[in-house]
């Protein structure tokens, strides 16, 4: 696997997601990482608007041709917004995950809803210690 | 991951930069690149597949072929050298013990071709129930097995063999030399496409592999792992031992009646068969597709109305039409085309309906 890619100016989870906080908004998508792992994705499946969440709830479900995945919130707080653009373009997470392959919008109570995210030094390490 | 068995070619695999997985005791590439790449490749030029995992149990001398009569649902004596055939073994029970290949050599010498999974198993099974003068012998370790499949296979295989494979017939094989080794070539296929099967020795797999993708990448041949083998097989409706298949399953309630042949014959299992064929079917296997998005998977029920009718035992999303296709068991009264009912994935229901197979037709359109 070529070098993946994390942009240094995003939050992660060790689930593979990462977090883009706007005040209180928290973007949300898969990693790099996860989208190679993961292969050719052919199916998104995304929360109700409105959905609470605690974190690590299972928000959802992104499947490969081969495989079902779990997606796990990396914050807690509630659904506002899911991409459905991804519906019909499912591989668009493949190609383009940090941007157009966004996933949902948590909106969140306050800043300790953060806690558990790491920044992109930790997870490039959590990344490399995984490696074959 | 010790204990895992591997193909002579492992180490090409992994130089291709394939993702290995475990499958039937193999250490297996399950794709190169893309699964959907490779099995767009196989639909619109060719595919080359490393099966050098399954095996090959011969049976040669004077009761090979009344051995082989007796122990497959399809005669064996009408099979003509140089043909080959689709056939099951049978338990007592009528359930089917394997989906196999036949190949005629010769007078007293035939070989099945036969599921990974199923090598110990059927051997045993073949030992068992064969005389001594049967000639059984497990070939697998020293045979190696590729696929070369798509439309531009007979082009490229043409190219580096001697005599002209392009000219088999479906279900035909031959003796020719490819890359220069020794090599039966047979037109058959678990794809739906066109193509071949090519038996080589074990020691010259790697020579003959690396022929192949070098002489082939001109036609856009690309090498293709089991990912994309089982979403063109699913395509084509081919079953899957372990899913479609298994030591329970009637051939008939899987659709497989015409490759079983019951008048004036006596196989293991003829009885039982014939028997469950007399007795009121209580499921049967057919193809569907999606009616909304989502993906049917094995094991994922099957139903109607707040009931569960059946159950999925083999579903993908289909590259060639764009859909979510999947094969399952269902109530005899619900097998109809056109018969709706809901796929449950992960609690919600997805509705279907059964549709005619194979999904894409031969050729692969």
């Amino acid at each position: 696997m070529s070098s993946t890619q994390i942009p240094k100016e995003l939050l992660y989870s060790r689930e593979d997601e990462w977090a883009r906080v706007e005040d209180h908004r928290v973007v949300v998508g898969i990693t790099d990482y996860a989208q190679d792992q993961l292969g050719d994705i052919v199916f998104v499946e995304l929360p109700e608007i409105g959905k609470p969440l605690e974190i690590r709830d299972v928000f959802g479900a992104i499947e490969s041709v081969k495989a079902v995945s779990d997606l796990y919130a990396p914050v807690a707080g509630t659904i506002v917004e899911v991409n459905r653009q991804l519906e019909d373009k499912p591989e668009i997470v493949n190609e383009d995950c940090y941007g157009d392959g966004w996933m949902c919008v948590i909106e969140i109570a306050g800043d300790d809803a953060l806690a558990d995210l790491i920044d992109a030094a930790a997870y490039a390490q959590y990344c490399a210690d995984r490696a074959d | 991951m010790s204990g895992v068995l591997r193909t002579p070619l492992h180490a090409i695999h992994k130089r291709l930069g394939a993702r290995m997985v475990e499958f039937a005791g193999f250490d297996m590439p399950v794709q190169y690149h893309s699964i959907l790449e490779e099995h767009a490749a196989v639909r619109e030029r060719a595919g080359l597949f490393d099966v050098s995992h399954m095996g090959q149990i011969h049976l040669r001398g004077p009761a090979a072929l009344a051995t082989a009569d007796r122990l497959l649902t399809r005669p064996m004596a009408s099979l003509r050298v140089g043909r080959v055939r689709y056939a099951l073994l049978c338990n007592e029970e009528g359930g089917v013990v394997d989906d196999v290949t036949v190949y005629r050599l010769a007078d007293d010498h035939l070989f099945l071709c036969v599921n990974a999974a199923n090598i110990e198993k059927d051997y045993r099974w073949i030992v068992r129930n064969s005389p001594d003068d049967a000639g059984v012998r497990n070939a697998s370790d020293e045979t190696g097995l590729l696929a070369l499949q798509g439309p531009a296979s007979p082009a490229v295989l043409e190219r580096i063999s001697s005599g002209s494979p392009g000219t088999l017939e479906r279900y035909g094989f031959a003796e020719f030399a490819v890359a220069d080794r020794d090599a039966l070539v047979s037109r058959t296929g678990y794809t739906g496409s066109d193509g071949f099967e090519i038996y080589v020795a074990a020691g010259d797999l790697a020579a003959v592999f690396d022929a192949l993708l070098s002489e082939g990448a001109a036609d856009g041949l690309v090498p293709v792992g089991l990912g994309a083998r089982d979403t063109l097989r699913l395509e084509a409706a081919m079953p899957l031992y372990g899913h479609e298949l298994d030591d329970t399953t009637s051939p008939l309630e899987a659709g497989l009646g015409k490759f079983v042949k019951l008048e004036g014959r006596d196989f293991i299992g003829a009885e039982a068969i014939a028997r469950r064929a007399a007795e009121p079917q209580t499921r049967v296997l057919v193809g569907f597709e999606l009616d909304a998005k989502g993906i049917a998977r094995a094991d994922y029920p099957i139903a109607r109305n707040g009931q569960d009718v059946g159950v999925v035992t083999s579903g993908a999303p289909s590259p060639t039409l764009g859909k979510s296709i999947g094969l399952g068991y269902v109530a005899p009264e619900l097998a109809a085309p056109n018969t709706t009912f809901d796929i449950r994935v992960r609690g919600r229901a997805i509705p279907a309906h059964v549709v005619e197979t194979p999904f894409v037709g031969a050729g692969g359109q």
